[in-house]
C-alpha cells in the first residue's frame, strides 16, 4: 500500500494509511464496512470448507438462503400465506430473530459498561424455566394477565441471575466472565433437575418422560402470522423490536445509560467523576439478564410451550448472542440486523433447509463455524481500531515534537 | 535471618504448622465420610461425627492462625464429611455397596483425567498471561482428530499425535489472536470454542456421515499393574487403569517442577506476572506466550483424546466434550492456578460426577442436581469466600513491546 503513497507527502511523515487503517477510519465514521466485511469473510471461509469437502458452496448457500425464507423478500407481490414454503420459512426465521435480538442485547448492554456477559445462555434458561412454571401453574388466570405475569417473572428472574455475577463483581471483584460461565452451567444442570424425572417442574401426565409440563392456553402469546398450531410468528416479535428501542433509549437518552457508557470507556475516570462504578456493574448486568430472561419467556410462551431435559442440553441459542452483539457492534440497530442474519442462518441451516440440496447435519455445523469465524474476525478488528488510534497518536506526537 | 523474619514464621503446635494441620483437617473430613462407607461401613453415628468434629476443630484452629484458604477447606470438608457420613449410616448397607465399591476410585480417576489435562493446559497458558476460555474447543479438537487418527492411522499412538497436532493448531490461532493481534482474549477464546464445535461436527458428518466411527478402532490400552491388579481393594481401584490416566497423573508433578523449579517455568511465570520486567531482562515475551498457549492446546487435546479413544472406547459424538473444558477451567481457578491445586479440584469434580452417576439408587433428581456442585464451588471460590483465587497479575493483558 505504501508504494502508492501520494508524491506530495513529505518522507518524514507517516506512509499513506494502509488497508487496515482505512478500515479503521471507516469504522470510526460509523460505517457498515467492517461488520459487512467480517460477515463476508466468514461466509467465504465457510464456503471454502464446503468446496474443499466436495460440495458446491453456491448451491449450499442458495439452499440456506431459501431455507431461511430470504427468497420471499424478492418475490413481489409478497404472498403472506404461510402454507407456502418461503413465507413459512421467513416466519420461522423471524421467530428465531426474536430470540436472537434479545440474547444479543443481553451481551451488548454490559459490553457498553465494559463487562463481557457470557451468561446469556444461563439467563435465557432461567427465564424459560420461570415462564414455564408460571405458564403451567397459574392456569386459572385470564390470558393477558397470565402472559404478562409470565413475561414479568421471567424477566425479573433473568435479571436476578445475571445480577449475581454483577454483584460478585462489585462486591468481591470476581471476574464476570468466570462467574457467568459458572452460572450458565448451574442453570443448565438446574434445568435438567427441574424438568427431569422426579423434578419439581416435571409434567404430571407422563412420569416416564423427562419433560416439563405444557403451559396453559391462557399463557400463550397470540400469533399474528401463520397458524397457532404450526409455530406461527407471535406478538413477541414486536416485544423484541420494542426492546431494541428501549435499549437505545436507555443507553443514549438516560442518566443511567450515560453512566454505563462512562464506566465502559474508563472506570477510573467515571469513578473520579462521581459515578458509583460498582452500582453500575450490578445494574448493567441486571438489565442484561432482563433481556435474556425476556427472550426465554417469549420463546416459552410464544411457541415452545414445554421443554425437556434433552432440550436443555441441546440449547445453544444464548451463546449466539455473543456473535450477534459483536457483529452488531453492540448498538441497537446493529444487533437487530445481526440477529436477522443469524436468525436466517440458524433456521436456514436446520429445519428450513431442504435435505436434498445440502445435508442439514453439515449445514448446522457450518453455522457454528461461521459463528466462530465472525467472532474471531470481530476480535481482530478491535485491534485494527487500536492500531489506527495508536498510529494517530504517534503521528500527533511526532508532529508535536516537530513543531517544538 | 533477622528477628523480623523469625517473627513472621508461622506458629506451630505439636510440631505441626497451621497449614499442615489444615491439610490434615481436610483429610479427616474425608475420613469422616470414609468411615461410614465400604469397606469400613461404620454403622454407628458416633464414628463419622467424632472424626468430622475433629476435622472441624483442625480447620477452625488453622483459620485462627491465618491459614484461611486451606483452613476453610478443612472446615467445609469436616461439615461435608460429617453430614454425608451421618447420611451414610442411615442408609442401607446394600445401597452403600452399590455406590461405594472400590471401582469408584477408578471411576473418579476416569472422570478427573480430561479435567486434569484441561486444567493443566489452562494453567500453563494463563501462567504466561494468556486467558484461555477456548479449552473446551481445543479438547473437542483432540477428541475428534484423536479418533480420526486412530481410525485412519491404525494405531492409538497416531491418534494421540493427531489430537495433539489439532489441539496445538487451534491453540496457535488463539495465540496469534491474543499475542500478535492483541485481540480480546476472551472473545478469541469463545470464537475458538464455536469454531471447534463447527469444525469437528462438520468433519465428523463429512467423513463418517450417518454411520458412527467403525467398531474396533485402536484405543489407548489399560495398564495392568502386576501384583496389584488382583488385590482385593487396590485391584479394582487402581490395578487396571488407562495409560492416559497415569500420564495425566504424572503430568501433575511434572508441570509443577517445570513451572516452579526450572528457569523455563520462571520465564513463563514472569511473562504472566510482569511482562515488561520479563522483557527488560531479555525474555522474549511473545515467544514464551506463543509456546505456552500451544502447549496448553496440546494438553487440552490429550484430555479430549481420552474421551474418544481412551475411556470412550473409540467413539465420537458431536459436542462430545459437553462443557468439560469449562469444568477444567473451573478446576484451574479452584486450584488457584497451581498444578496440585488444579489436580485436587479435578479429582473433587471427578468425584462429584462419578458419585452423580451412582446416586440414582437413592434419588435420580438429586443426582442431577449434584452435577452442578463443581460450578457452585467455583463460584464460591472466585467470590473469595474460601480465600481469594488470585490469577497471575498480567493474565488477559496483551503485551506491547516498546
Amino acid at each position: 500500500m505504501s508504494a502508492a503513497a501520494p508524491l506530495n507527502v513529505p518522507p518524514e511523515q507517516e506512509p499513506s494509511p494502509g488497508f487496515a487503517v482505512r478500515l479503521g477510519a471507516a469504522q470510526r465514521a460509523g460505517g457498515l464496512i467492517v461488520p459487512v466485511l467480517t460477515a463476508v469473510l466468514a461466509f467465504l471461509a465457510g464456503g471454502i470448507v464446503v468446496a474443499a469437502t466436495g460440495h458446491n458452496p453456491w448451491t449450499a448457500y442458495k439452499g440456506i438462503w431459501d431455507g431461511a425464507g430470504f427468497d420471499w423478500l424478492f418475490h413481489i407481490p409478497w404472498d403472506t400465506n404461510t402454507t407456502h414454503l418461503s413465507a413459512f420459512n421467513l416466519s420461522q426465521t423471524l421467530l428465531t430473530t426474536t430470540t436472537l435480538i434479545l440474547v444479543g442485547l443481553a451481551v451488548a448492554f454490559p459490553f457498553r459498561c465494559g463487562l463481557f456477559n457470557i451468561g446469556g445462555q444461563g439467563q435465557y434458561l432461567v427465564g424459560l424455566i420461570v415462564a414455564n412454571w408460571v405458564g403451567v401453574d397459574f392456569a386459572s388466570w385470564p390470558t393477558l394477565p397470565h402472559v404478562l405475569l409470565g413475561i414479568g417473572a421471567a424477566t425479573v428472574a433473568g435479571a436476578v441471575w445475571a445480577g449475581i455475577a454483577g454483584f460478585l463483581k462489585a462486591a468481591t471483584g470476581a471476574h464476570e466472565v468466570i462467574s457467568t460461565i459458572m452460572l450458565n452451567w448451574i442453570a443448565i444442570w438446574g434445568g435438567q433437575y427441574l424438568f427431569g424425572q422426579g423434578g419439581p417442574l416435571q409434567n404430571t401426565y407422563n412420569p416416564a418422560a423427562p419433560e416439563s409440563g405444557t403451559i396453559a392456553p391462557s399463557a400463550h402469546i397470540p400469533v399474528f402470522w401463520g397458524s397457532p398450531v404450526l409455530q406461527g410468528l407471535d406478538y413477541g416479535f414486536f416485544v423484541a423490536l420494542a426492546a431494541l428501542v428501549v435499549f437505545w433509549l436507555l443507553l443514549n437518552r438516560t442518566t443511567l445509560g450515560y453512566e454505563v457508557r462512562a464506566v465502559g470507556y474508563n472506570p477510573e475516570a467515571a469513578a473520579y467523576g462521581g459515578i458509583d462504578v460498582k452500582r453500575k456493574y450490578i445494574e448493567a448486568m441486571a438489565i442484561s439478564g432482563a433481556f435474556a430472561g425476556l427472550a426465554g419467556a417469549l420463546d416459552m410462551l410464544g411457541y415452545l410451550f414445554q421443554f425437556g431435559v434433552l432440550d436443555v442440553q441441546a440449547s445453544q441459542i444464548g451463546f449466539l448472542g455473543i456473535a450477534v452483539a459483536l457483529l452488531g457492534r453492540n448498538t441497537a440497530i446493529g444487533t437487530g440486523i445481526a440477529a436477522f442474519l443469524f436468525g436466517g442462518l440458524l433456521y436456514g441451516t436446520t429445519r428450513g433447509l431442504n435435505p436434498n440440496v445440502f445435508d442439514p447435519s453439515l449445514a448446522g455445523n457450518l453455522t457454528s463455524m461461521i459463528q466462530g469465524l465472525i467472532v474471531l474476525f470481530v476480535g481482530a478488528d478491535i485491534f485494527i481500531l487500536y492500531l489506527w488510534n495508536a498510529r494517530r497518536k504517534l503521528r500527533l506526537r511526532r508532529r508535536a515534537a516537530a513543531t517544538t | 535471618m533477622t528477628n523480623h523474619a523469625q517473627a513472621l514464621r508461622p506458629e506451630t503446635r505439636f510440631g505441626l504448622s497451621p497449614k499442615v494441620v489444615a491439610v490434615l483437617g481436610c483429610a479427616l473430613g474425608l475420613a469422616a465420610f470414609w468411615s461410614a462407607i465400604p469397606p469400613f461401613t461404620a454403622r454407628s453415628l458416633l464414628v463419622p461425627v467424632a472424626i468430622g468434629v475433629l476435622a472441624l476443630a483442625a480447620g477452625i484452629w488453622a483459620v485462627s492462625r491465618g491459614v484461611r484458604r486451606v483452613g476453610w477447606g478443612a472446615v467445609a470438608s469436616g461439615i461435608l464429611g460429617l453430614g454425608l457420613g451421618v447420611l451414610a449410616t442411615r442408609s442401607s448397607s446394600a445401597n452403600l455397596e452399590v455406590v461405594f465399591r472400590a471401582d469408584l476410585i477408578a471411576q473418579v480417576l476416569v472422570f478427573a483425567t480430561p479435567l486434569t489435562f484441561g486444567a493443566l493446559g489452562g494453567m500453563v497458558s494463563e501462567r504466561s498471561g494468556v486467558v484461555n476460555v477456548g479449552l473446551e474447543g481445543m479438547m473437542l479438537m483432540g477428541a475428534f482428530w484423536g479418533v480420526y487418527g486412530a481410525d485412519k492411522g491404525g494405531s492409538w499412538a497416531v491418534g494421540l499425535l493427531a489430537a495433539v497436532v489439532a489441539g496445538g493448531l487451534l491453540a496457535l490461532v488463539h495465540a496469534y489472536w491474543s499475542v500478535h493481534l492483541r485481540a480480546d482474549q476472551i472473545v478469541s477464546g469463545m470464537a475458538i470454542n464455536f469454531l471447534a464445535l463447527g469444525i469437528t461436527g462438520y468433519f465428523f458428518e463429512q467423513l463418517y456421515g450417518n454411520q458412527n466411527i467403525p467398531a474396533g478402532v485402536s484405543t489407548i490400552p489399560n495398564v495392568a499393574i502386576p501384583g496389584i491388579d488382583h488385590l482385593a481393594f487396590l485391584g479394582p481401584a487402581i490395578g487396571d487403569l488407562n495409560l492416559l490416566i497415569w500420564i495425566g497423573i504424572a503430568f501433575v508433578p511434572l508441570s509443577y517442577i517445570v513451572l516452579f523449579k526450572t528457569s523455563i517455568g520462571l520465564r513463563v511465570r514472569a511473562c504472566g506476572e510482569h511482562p515488561r520486567a520479563a522483557d527488560t531482562v531479555g525474555i522474549n515475551v511473545y515467544a514464551v506466550r506463543y509456546a505456552a498457549v500451544v502447549v496448553s492446546g496440546m494438553l487440552a487435546a490429550l484430555g479430549g483424546a481420552f474421551l474418544s479413544i481412551g475411556f470412550g472406547g473409540g467413539s465420537f459424538t458431536e459436542n462430545m466434550t459437553e462443557g468439560r473444558g469449562f469444568i477444567a477451567l473451573a478446576a484451574m481457578i479452584f486450584g488457584n492456578w497451581r498444578p496440585f491445586g488444579a489436580w485436587g479440584a479435578a479429582l473433587l469434580f471427578g468425584f462429584s460426577t462419578a458419585l452423580a452417576f451412582r446416586l440414582p439408587v437413592y434419588s435420580g433428581s438429586a443426582a442431577t442436581l449434584f452435577q452442578a456442585l463443581p460450578y457452585v464451588l467455583t463460584l464460591i471460590a472466585v467470590a473469595g469466600l474460601i480465600g481469594r483465587s488470585v490469577p497471575p497479575a498480567a493474565d488477559g493483558r496483551p503485551y506491547t513491546k516498546q
